[in-house]
């Protein structure tokens, strides 16, 4: 039904991995951010009850902002640069880390911190050695959520203009050049990439938490992509 | 501040409030959009949810491939439909129909679970309080499982409807209107105070979606759940 010119797909394969990479790199990057800045917030919010209801406020407020509008806004303070891609991508992973970890930790059960007090376990072990590993499985589906999330956001990154995008800069100069073999070769890959990585995220997390059951996990939250 | 003053300028600017570029079309646009797009969904997401959550059947099937569904960028989604629409309508499916799809996909995975696990939520006693009653299966489903988990349905269809309004945006960069368009003409006329009078008018519209369906979940829950809450919170 659609034309499809295969000949300048296989022409441009080169450009397609190079843009692939940045894809991955940029969510890779966002992610790993994130997950650092609000695991530290997570903690603290967990820790410190009078914060717990703030953070989580403020995070569902950024939640509500569309992407598109944060990029455009950043653009004009601060330019074409990897802050203006970072900030909202990190921003969304903060939404959706923050919430998954601290109901990560409020998910341990009060009788089994009781029994590692009881045990003589100093706050910074029992952190470790109890609250952590058994904050694990929401922590893990978090990571997955933030990660497939973040490959829809870096398409629409390509608004920016050529430097970034990934593959969603096929999908823009497809459009602009109304050329739907190029629409597609960025498109289509870019869904393939978030569903590969979903797929193999839901193996990991079966890996590493082998006793939860996913198929009946909490209902999907999502970011405004 | 430079940039507020810039864009309290622009919003108030009469000449933004008439015409065909004005701001009255814009939003009439973009919630015209969100709302065709959230009832198809709930027209697809809620019969689905209500056959899995009743029956019990095909749960994994329908969990796993919503959680597949969410993972696909919106984006990419209006990039694929738009060849197929502009093919069959030239002039109006290149416009409008592509972010529909998008937003109908983007909605049905949250209005799906939340229904489902709503029902799923309801208490086994009550179900066989309503079987001791000589209630039939239908019965049941309309007078004791969809009322007991209305409260759980709204908040899916809420957030379904906040994600829609925010992404809605996304059409602009395709030529469709709603309140994207000042942020897509904005950013090429590098226009800040139209880019941030933009992103005043989603983030409010998205406000007001917010607080509608707050109002609407507090009335649409069956008072006897409502009276439930208010001694569980005042305990």
């Amino acid at each position: 039904m659609i034309d499809i010119d295969w000949a300048w797909m296989a022409d441009h394969v080169d450009e397609l991995v190079a843009r692939t990479m940045q894809h991955l790199w940029l969510t890779l990057l966002a992610v790993g951010i994130g997950f650092f800045i609000s695991f530290v917030l997570a903690i603290v919010a967990v820790r410190r009850r009078s914060t717990y209801g703030p953070i989580l406020g403020i995070s569902d407020i950024l939640y509500t902002i569309p992407s598109l509008a944060l990029f455009a806004a950043l653009v004009s303070i601060t330019g074409i640069t990897l802050l203006t891609v970072m900030i909202p991508l990190v921003m969304y992973t903060l939404v959706i880390f923050v919430r998954n970890i601290a109901s990560g930790f409020d998910s341990v059960p009060a009788d089994v911190l009781e029994a590692a007090n009881g045990m003589g376990y100093t706050r910074s072990q029992r952190l470790r050695r109890v609250e952590i590993p058994l904050a694990v499985p929401l922590i893990v589906a978090g990571i997955r959520l933030a990660t497939v999330s973040t490959i829809g956001l870096v398409t629409v990154s390509a608004i920016l203009g050529d430097t970034f995008g990934g593959l969603g800069f096929f999908i823009l100069e497809g459009y602009r050049r109304s050329f739907p073999t190029e629409l597609y070769f960025g498109a289509v890959p870019s869904i393939l990439l978030a569903v590969v990585l979903d797929l193999l995220l839901i193996r990991v997390q079966r890996m590493i938490t082998p006793w939860t059951k996913p198929a009946s996990g909490t209902p999907p939250e999502m970011a405004s992509v | 501040m430079d940039i507020v003053n810039q864009t309290v300028a622009w919003l108030t600017d009469p000449a933004h409030w008439s015409g065909p570029n004005g701001i009255p079309v814009r939003l009439t646009e973009h919630i015209a959009i969100s709302a065709v797009s959230l009832l198809i969904a709930l027209a697809i997401a809620l019969p689905i949810g209500l056959y899995i959550g009743h029956t019990g059947k095909h749960t994994t099937f329908a969990v796993n491939s919503a959680n597949l569904w969410r993972a696909l960028p919106s984006l990419a989604v209006i990039a694929i439909v738009l060849p197929i629409t502009a093919r069959i309508d030239p002039d109006a499916g290149f416009k409008i129909y592509p972010t529909i799809v998008a937003m109908v996909v983007l909605a049905v995975p949250p209005i799906m679970v939340n229904t489902y696990s709503g029902l799923a939520g309801v208490d086994r006693d009550m179900l066989e309080a309503g079987r001791g009653q000589g209630m039939n299966e239908r019965q049941i489903l309309n007078g004791v499982e969809l009322p007991l988990a209305v409260p759980v349905i709204a908040t899916g269809t809420r957030s379904a409807a906040i994600q829609v309004v925010a992404t809605a945006t996304l059409g602009a960069v395709f030529g469709f209107g709603g309140l994207g368009r000042y942020l897509v003409n904005g950013i090429s006329q590098n226009d800040k105070g139209q880019i941030f009078g933009g992103v005043v008018l989603v983030a409010g519209l998205v406000l007001v979606t917010e607080l509608g369906f707050a109002i609407a979940q507090h009335f649409l829950t069956p008072r006897g759940l409502r009276l439930e809450n208010r001694s569980a919170t005042a305990n």
